[in-house]
C-alpha cells in the first residue's frame, strides 16, 4: 500500500505513528494503548523538535553514565520502602513501582537490600593516567580544525565498553589504558584526513561509535606503546539522501539506531534494524560487527540490508562502484568490512535499504507446557517460513524475571484477571508453574496480513500445546530487553554481578545446548566456590531456516568471593567452551573482539586465520587500526 | 601420559572406606510379606520423561538413528525398508525389558527368604547408597557391578528396593532367556536380553545401542551391565568388554546429556555358591545349560551355608570430568549425530581407560575374608601345614596385605585361632584338618585312574585359587617386581624395570593392568615394597632388606602358578603343536598336555589346567607374535614361531635374559 510512495499517505502514516509514541510518552489515559508501537518500549526523545538532529553530544558523560549503563536519569532503586522503582521519564516503565522485583531479586540471588555494594559516584580525573601524546600528530590534527579532547572524562568515556569487567572496574574507581585523545571527525572527508595523519605520525587509530561493544573490543591494548587516538563517529550521524524509488539511503555511519530510525519515520520508513543495544549503538558499529536486528525475520540481519558500504582504510578509500543488488564480482569484499570489528578501517558512509513503515504492528504471547515444547513450536515455524518479525522464547526462569518487572496495576479488576488468567494457566490446563514457558511475537505489517499470519502461528503453537497469553505479556518480554542492562546496575549496587552472550547453533542442538550451557554455569560456579546458586538463564532470541540464535543471562551474587570477576570471567569462560562442544557458534552478533580471541582459529581454521591476517597485512601493514580485535 | 591422572600415588592404605550395614537383619525381625508390599517411591532422576516400558519402544523405533540404518540396511541388501523396519521391531521385542513393580515386589518376597536361607548377611556401604542417590537425582546413572555370581544382578535389585532406590534396567546375556519362566520373570524385573555376539549385525547393533541410549538419554532409570561382560569363572576380574561402555557414553560426547555417573561396584561373596561349578567348567566340564529345572536341582544349596556378602557401592564417577580435556566433543559437530560413526582413536583409548579405571576401582573395594588368606597361604603349601604355622603365616599375611591397602573385613575382636578355624568350617568342601594339619580337601577313592584323581585334585585347587585369586589385585604389582628382581641380572633398577615390564606385557591378559601405565605400575610397587620395609629404593638400585626377603618370596610364590602354566604352554607349543594346531582344539590339546606333564611329574601346578590361564597365555602369544593365526578355509590355525616361543619360555623361566628396553622416564 505505502510503497506506492503517496506522500500524503507516508504523511498520514507517520503523523499516525507519532501520535501513538506521543500517547505512550504521556503515559496514556486513552485507551489506545491495546495498539502500542515497538518503540514505546524503548527511551524516547524528550524534544520533539526536528531540528536537533546531534542527539549524541561531544560529551556524552552529560547524559549518560560514566560508569553504568544508558542515561544518567535512568536507573532502577530500591525506594526507601524497600520497592524497586525505576527513575526518569524516558521509559514506559519510569517512574513506575515494581512490586515484585524485589521479592524476585532476593530469592534468586539470596541477594540481602542491607548489603550494599554501590559504586564510586564521581570520576577521579586525577586517577586517570595523563595522556601519551604524539606532539607532531597534534600538531597536524589542530591544523585540520578537527575538534579533539585530551580531557579524562572524554577518555575514559571511550576506554570501555559495557562487558562486566569494564563497568565493575570503573564503578571501582579503577581506570585501565585510555586512549590517549579523542577526535571526532564531522564527515567522511575527516576521516580520511584523520587516517592519513595517523599513518603519516605513526599512531594506533581506535574507532568508536555507540560504546555499546561487549566483547571488550574497545580496551586499548595494554601492550600498545604508541599514543592511542579514539575515533568518535558520534558526530557523522546525517541521512545523506532518500531513495524512494529504489528504497535506499544513504547514512553516515555515525548515526545512532533510535536517531536514525526517527529520522527514517518521519519520512514514512524504516530500516527495520533494531539490534536490543539500537538506543545506543551506531550504523557503523553495526556494520563492523555483523550486528543482528529483533526484527531481521522481515528486514534481514545487517549484511542483508546493506547495499553499499564506504570505509577509510591506511590504504585507502574502500567501496563498491555501484549500487547494484547482488553481484558475482568474486568474493564479496563487504565481507571484509562486515564484522571487521575495526581492525581494518572506519567506516564513514553506509547505502542501505529501508522499507515504508509498516502499517500496523501487534504484539502477542504464547504460553508453552515447557521449553521442549515452546523449541519445537519455534522449529515448526521457521519450517513453515511463517515466522513473525520477531518471535523469541523465554525459558521458565525469565518468564518469571519478566513477571517480576509487572509494574503496580491500577485496579483491583486488572489484578482480578491477572489471577483469573493464571489460575486458568495451572490450574485448569495443568502447566506446572515451574516448567512454563512463554513465548512473545511481534508481527508487522498490512493489518489484514498481521491478524492472518497471527492466527497461523497461534494454529502451529496449538498443535505444541501452547496458549495464547495475551499483548501484554509479550510487549513486557520485549521491554526486558531494554531495561536489562540497567538492571545489572542495580544488581551491582548488591553485590550481584551477571551479564549476557549468545551463540547461534543448529535447530537439533538447540534444546541439547540450552540445557548443558546452563548447567554448565551452576556447576562451574558450585566449583569456584560462589556461595548462592546463579541465575543461569536463556532465550531462543532468532530463528533461522537451519537453525536459532540463543541468548544466555547468567548472574550471581558474589558475597564471600575474594575476587569475583576472576570467578565470573572463568565461569563464562566455561560456558563458551560448553557452547562450543554443543555445536553452538562463537557468536551469532556481539562479535570476537578481544573477549573471544582465544577461540577464533579453532572457529574459523588455520587457513581462514591466515586469509584474514592477509587481508590485515595487506589494508593495514602499520597496524594503525591497532585495537587487536579479532586476530 | 595419559592415563596418568587415573592413578593417584596416594598411600592405598590410608584409603578411607564406609561400613556396612546388613539389611538381611531386618528381614529376620520383620515380615517379608509387608516389605515386599511395603510403598516404594524411588527419587528419580530430574530431567526424567517419564514413559512407560511399552513407549520406549516406540520411541526407539521411531528413532532417527534407527531410520537411517533401517535405510542404509535396506539399500545394502535389495530388501523393502518396512521389512527391515519390521525385523527391527522383531530384534526389540526380543530385547525389551518389562520392568514391573509386582514382579519386583514378588522377588523381594522370594529372595528375602531364599537369602537369609543361604547367607549370614548381605552387608551394604550405606554411604555409597546415599551417595547413589544423589547421583540418581543430578544425571542418568550407570551401575557397574562386578561379576562373580548369576545371583549378583538379583542382589543388585534387592538392595536397590530395600533402599527405595530407582531400580535399574540391566543388560542380560540371551542364555537367560532358555530358562522358560525364569527368563520372563527377569525380563518382568527389568532385564532386557542381548544376543552374546553380533559382530557384523548393523540392524541389531543399532536396534540395541538406541534401545540403551534411549532409556539413559530420558533417565527411564539406571542402566546396569557388567563391564566384565561374563562372570569371571576364576574370582579374577576380567579384561573389561568396551562395546556398552562405549554406549553409554556416547549421549555425554554428543551433548544429549550434561554428564553419566558411572557407578563402580563391588560385590564380594564369603562362599561363591558357583564354586565347584566353575572349577569344573574350567577344566573342560561345559557349564550346563541355564534352564529351569537346573536351577530347581539347584535348591539344595539352600541347605548349605554361603557365609555374607558385601556390596560396596563405590563414588559416582562423572564422565565429564573424567573427559576434560581428553574428548574433543565438537567433534560431533558437522556430521548429523544420528548418523552411527565409529569412535575416534581418542575416544575408544579414553573408553579403554576408563573402563580399566572402574574395573580396578571394583577390585579395591571387594572385601576380603579371612579365608582368602587362609586359601592364599594354602595354595604355596600345597601339601598341607601344621595348624599353627598356618595361624601364624594367616596373621603375616594380613599384616603385609594391610600395608599394601587389602580391604580387609577381620573380626579384630576374635582370637586369631578361631578365625581361621571358623573361616575352615564355612569352607569344609575345600580343606581338611586332620590332626592338627589343614590339607586341602582329597577324595579317597582308592579306586579312581590317576587322571580322575588329578581332576578332583584340580577341581580343589582351582576352587581354592578362586579365592587367592580375590586378594591378587593387592598383591600383583609388587609381585611382579618381585619376580622382576629375581630375574634380573642386576639390582639395578633399569634392570629391573626391563624386566617388570616385560612379563607386565605377558600378564596383561591375566590380571588388570591398565595399557600404558608400567612405569605409574612400577612405582606404585616399588613405594608398596618401601613402606613395608621389604626393600630400599636407592638411587639406581633397588636393595632386598633383611625383613624383606619373606616377603618378597610370598610374591614369588603368589606368581608361580601363573610363570609356570605360561611355561608349559610354550613348551606345550615347542613340543607338541610347532607345525601349528588348529584353534578349536587348542584347550583340549593343551589341557591334555598339561594332564600328561603333572601324571609324569615333570609340572607340579595344577593350576596350569585352567582354560581361563591357557586362553590367557595364548592371547599373550599373539600379542607378541610368538603365534600368528592363519585363517584356512573355515578354520583357524594358530602358526608357531618356534624361536618366538623358546626365547619367552626361557625367559620366564629366568634361563634368558630380557632384552632391555631402554626407558627415559626412570
Amino acid at each position: 500500500m505505502a510503497s506506492n510512495g503517496s506522500s500524503s499517505e507516508r504523511q498520514r502514516v507517520a503523523q499516525h505513528r507519532l501520535r501513538i509514541i506521543a500517547g505512550h510518552l504521556q503515559k496514556d489515559e486513552d485507551r489506545e494503548a491495546t495498539r502500542i508501537a515497538a518503540h514505546a518500549c524503548k527511551a524516547k526523545a524528550t524534544d520533539t523538535d526536528e531540528a536537533i538532529t546531534r542527539r549524541v553530544p561531544r560529551k556524552r558523560q552529560e547524559v549518560m553514565k560514566w560508569n553504568g549503563w544508558g542515561y544518567s536519569d535512568s536507573r532502577f532503586l530500591f525506594n526507601k520502602k524497600g520497592e524497586a522503582e525505576f527513575t526518569g521519564k524516558r521509559y514506559r516503565l519510569s517512574g513506575l513501582i515494581l512490586p515484585s522485583l524485589k521479592d524476585w531479586f532476593e530469592g534468586t540471588f539470596g541477594a540481602s537490600l542491607q548489603y550494599k555494594t554501590p559504586a564510586t559516584t564521581n570520576l577521579n580525573t586525577s586517577a586517570v593516567p595523563p595522556p601519551f601524546l604524539n606532539e607532531a600528530f597534534v600538531q597536524d590534527l589542530k591544523a585540520t580544525e578537527i575538534p579533539f579532547s585530551l580531557e579524562a572524562e572524554d577518555r575514559v568515556f571511550r576506554s570501555h565498553g559495557h562487558c562486566l569487567h569494564e563497568i565493575f572496574a570503573l564503578r571501582d574507581g579503577k581506570f585501565g589504558r585510555a586512549p590517549d585523545m579523542v577526535v571526532w571527525p564531522n564527515c567522511h572527508d575527516d576521516v580520511v584526513k584523520i587516517v592519513e595523519l595517523a599513518c603519516q605520525h605513526d599512531v594506533c587509530l581506535i574507532p568508536y561509535g555507540g560504546g555499546t561493544s561487549v566483547s571488550s573490543a574497545l580496551e586499548c591494548p595494554p601492550e600498545e606503546t604508541r599514543s592511542v587516538i579514539s575515533l568518535d563517529t558520534s558526530q557523522m550521524n546525517r541521512i545523506l539522501w532518500i531513495d524512494e524509488k529504489n528504497l535506499t539511503a544513504r547514512i553516515e555511519a555515525g548515526i545512532i539506531g533510535q536517531d536514525l530510525e526517527r529520522l527514517l519515520n518521519k519520512s514514512g520508513y524504516c530500516t527495520g534494524h533494531e539490534p536490543d543495544s539500537m538506543e545506543f549503538s551506531s550504523l557503523g558499529g553495526w556494520v563492523a560487527t555483523r550486528a543482528s536486528g529483533m526484527k531481521k525475520n522481515i528486514y534481514g540481519n545487517i549484511e542483508d540490508l546493506v547495499v553499499q558500504v564506504k570505509m577509510v582504510t591506511p590504504r585507502g578509500v574502500i567501496e563498491k562502484s555501484c549500487l547494484g543488488p547482488r553481484t558475482s564480482t568474486g568474493p564479496d569484499v563487504h565481507h571484509f568490512i562486515l564484522g571487521s570489528e575495526g581492525t581494518l578501517g572506519v567506516v564513514t558512509e553506509v547505502t542501505m535499504k529501508i522499507r515504508p513503515l509498516p502499517e500496523y504492528q501487534k504484539y502477542g504471547s504464547v504460553v508453552f507446557p515447557n521449553f521442549e515444547q515452546g523449541v519445537a513450536c519455534l522449529r515448526e515455524v521457521a519450517k513453515h517460513r511463517c515466522a513473525p518479525a520477531s518471535i523469541r522464547l523465554m525459558d521458565n526462569e525469565q518468564f518469571h524475571f519478566g513477571h517480576a518487572l509487572k509494574p503496580q496495576v491500577s485496579s483491583i479488576f486488572t489484578s482480578f484477571l491477572d489471577g483469573l488468567k493464571k489460575f486458568y494457566i495451572t490450574k485448569f490446563k495443568g502447566f506446572d508453574p515451574h516448567r512454563l514457558c512463554v513465548a512473545t511475537l511481534l508481527f508487522e505489517g498490512d493489518r489484514e496480513r498481521v491478524l492472518q499470519h497471527e492466527k497461523q502461528v497461534y494454529d502451529i503453537a496449538s498443535k505444541f500445546g501452547g496458549l495464547a497469553a495475551g499483548e501484554d505479556n509479550g510487549q513486557r518480554g520485549y521491554m526486558l530487553t531494554f531495561v536489562i542492562a540497567y538492571l545489572r546496575d542495580l544488581g551491582m549496587d548488591y553485590s550481584v554481578i551477571g551479564e549476557s552472550f549468545e551463540t547461534s547453533v543448529p535447530w537439533d542442538r538447540v534444546l541439547d545446548l540450552c540445557r548443558n550451557v546452563k548447567e554448565r554455569i551452576v556447576r562451574e560456579c558450585k566449583e569456584r566456590g560462589v556461595q548462592f546458586s546463579p541465575l543461569s538463564t536463556c532465550r531462543v532470541t532468532q530463528t533461522y531456516d537451519a537453525g536459532a540464535c540463543v541468548y544466555f543471562y547468567f548472574a550471581f551474587n558474589y558475597r564471600g568471593l575474594g575476587d569475583p570477576i576472576h570467578v565470573y570471567e572463568q565461569v563464562e569462560h566455561a560456558a563458551r567452551e560448553e557452547i562450543l562442544a554443543n555445536g553452538g557458534s562463537l557468536s551469532h552478533h556481539h562479535g570476537v573482539g578481544k573477549l573471544r580471541k582465544p577461540w577464533m582459529r579453532d572457529a574459523v581454521s588455520g587457513v581462514g586465520m591466515g586469509m584474514l591476517r592477509a587481508v590485515k597485512e595487506y589494508v593495514d601493514p602499520k597496524n594503525i587500526f591497532g585495537n587487536r580485535n579479532l586476530l | 601420559m595419559a592415563s596418568k591422572a587415573l592413578y593417584s600415588q596416594r598411600d592405598p592404605a590410608l584409603k578411607k572406606r564406609d561400613d556396612f550395614e546388613d539389611v538381611l537383619e531386618e528381614r529376620r525381625n520383620s515380615s517379608d510379606l509387608r516389605y515386599a508390599l511395603r510403598c516404594y517411591t524411588p527419587v528419580l532422576y530430574k530431567g526424567m520423561t517419564p514413559c512407560k516400558a511399552s513407549m520406549l519402544k516406540t520411541i526407539v523405533l521411531q528413532s532417527e538413528q534407527l531410520h537411517y540404518v533401517v535405510n542404509q540396511v535396506s539399500k545394502e541388501t535389495g530388501e523393502a525398508m518396512d521389512i527391515i523396519q519390521e525385523e527391527a521391531a522383531g530384534i526389540l521385542e526380543e530385547m525389551a525389558h518389562r520392568l514391573q513393580l509386582s514382579t519386583i515386589r514378588f522377588f523381594a518376597f522370594t529372595l528375602s527368604k531364599a537369602f537369609k536361607a543361604l547367607f549370614q548377611g548381605v552387608r551394604v556401604n550405606e554411604e555409597g547408597i546415599q551417595r547413589l542417590q544423589q547421583a540418581i537425582q543430578e544425571y542418568p546413572v550407570v551401575l557397574l557391578p562386578s561379576h562373580r555370581s548369576y545371583i549378583d544382578f538379583l542382589i543388585m535389585s534387592y538392595i536397590l528396593y530395600t533402599y527405595d532406590l530407582a531400580l535399574p534396567v540391566i543388560a542380560a546375556g540371551m542364555d537367560f532367556l532358555g530358562m522358560k519362566f525364569i527368563g520372563e520373570m527377569l525380563r518382568m524385573s527389568g532385564a532386557f536380553f542381548i544376543r552374546r555376539s553380533f559382530g557384523g549385525d548393523k540392524l541389531y547393533w543399532a536396534v540395541f545401542s538406541e534401545y540403551v541410549k534411549t532409556m539413559l538419554r530420558n533417565g527411564y532409570a539406571p542402566i546396569e551391565f557388567f563391564l566384565e561382560g561374563t562372570r569371571s569363572r576364576t574370582c579374577k576380574s576380567l579384561t573389561p568388554k568396551l562395546g556398552l561402555l562405549n554406549i553409554v557414553m556416547e549421549p555425554f560426547f554428543k551433548g544429549e546429556v550434561f554428564d553419566v555417573s558411572l557407578v563402580p561396584i563391588s560385590i564380594s561373596y564369603e562362599r561363591i555358591l558357583e564354586e565347584t561349578l566353575y572349577a569344573r567348567e574350567l577344566l573342560g566340564v561345559p557349564k550346563p545349560k541355564e534352564s529351569t529345572s537346573g536351577l530347581l536341582k539347584a535348591r539344595r544349596i539352600l541347605s548349605e551355608d554361603y557365609g555374607s556378602i558385601h556390596v560396596y557401592f563405590g563414588h559416582p564417577v562423572s564422565v565429564r570430568t573424567l573427559a576434560q580435556g581428553r574428548i574433543n566433543r565438537s567433534h560431533y559437530n558437522l556430521i548429523p549425530r544420528h548418523i552411527p560413526r565409529r569412535p575416534s582413536e581418542e575416544t575408544q583409548s579414553f573408553v579403554n581407560d576408563t573402563a580399566y579405571r572402574l574395573v580396578r576401582q571394583q577390585e579395591e573395594n571387594m572385601v576380603l575374608r579371612p579365608w582368602v588368606l587362609i586359601a592364599t597361604v594354602l595354595l604355596q603349601n600345597l601339601d598341607g601345614l601344621d595348624s599353627a604355622l598356618l595361624t601364624e603365616q594367616v596373621a603375616w599375611l594380613r599384616d603385609v596385605a594391610r600395608s599394601f591397602g587389602a580391604f580387609l573385613d577381620w573380626p579384630d575382636h576374635e582370637p586369631l585361632s578361631k578365625v581361621v578355624s571358623s573361616s575352615l568350617a564355612l569352607h569344609h568342601g575345600l580343606v581338611c584338618v586332620a590332626g592338627g594339619r589343614v590339607t586341602l580337601a582329597q577324595e579317597t577313592q582308592e579306586l579312581s585312574s590317576p587322571e580322575e584323581a588329578l581332576f578332583n585334585r584340580a577341581v580343589t585347587v582351582l576352587s581354592v585359587a578362586s579365592y587367592r585369586n580375590q586378594i591378587l589385585h593387592v598383591f600383583v604389582r609388587p609381585a611382579l617386581v618381585a619376580v622382576a628382581m629375581q630375574a634380573a641380572a642386576t639390582t639395578r633398577k633399569d634392570d629391573v624395570y626391563g624386566f617388570f615390564s616385560f612379563i607386565r606385557n605377558v600378564f596383561s591378559n591375566e590380571f588388570i593392568l591398565c595399557p600404558g601405565a608400567a612405569v605409574q605400575d612400577f612405582e606404585e610397587a616399588c613405594y608398596l615394597l618401601m613402606k613395608c620395609g621389604a626393600v630400599q629404593i636407592l638411587k639406581q638400585d633397588i636393595a632386598v632388606t633383611d625383613r624383606g626377603q619373606p616377603v618378597l618370596s610370598f610374591l614369588n610364590g603368589m606368581l608361580e602358578p601363573f610363570l609356570q602354566g605360561y611355561q608349559m604352554v610354550c613348551r606345550y607349543f615347542c613340543e607338541e603343536a610347532s607345525e601349528g594346531v588348529s584353534e578349536r582344539q587348542y584347550v583340549p590339546a593343551v589341557r591334555s598336555f598339561a594332564a600328561k606333564c603333572i601324571l609324569s611329574d615333570s609340572l607340579k601346578c595344577y593350576e596350569a589346567l585352567s582354560s581361563d590361564l591357557q586362553k590367557n597365555a595364548l592371547a599373550a602369544l599373539l600379542r607378541m607374535n610368538a603365534l600368528k593365526k592363519v585363517k584356512v578355509a573355515d578354520q583357524v590355525t594358530l602358526k608357531v614361531n618356534k624361536m618366538a616361543v623358546q626365547t619367552l619360555e626361557d625367559t620366564l623361566g629366568g634361563k634368558v635374559p630380557v632384552q632391555k628396553p631402554v626407558l627415559a622416564r626412570l
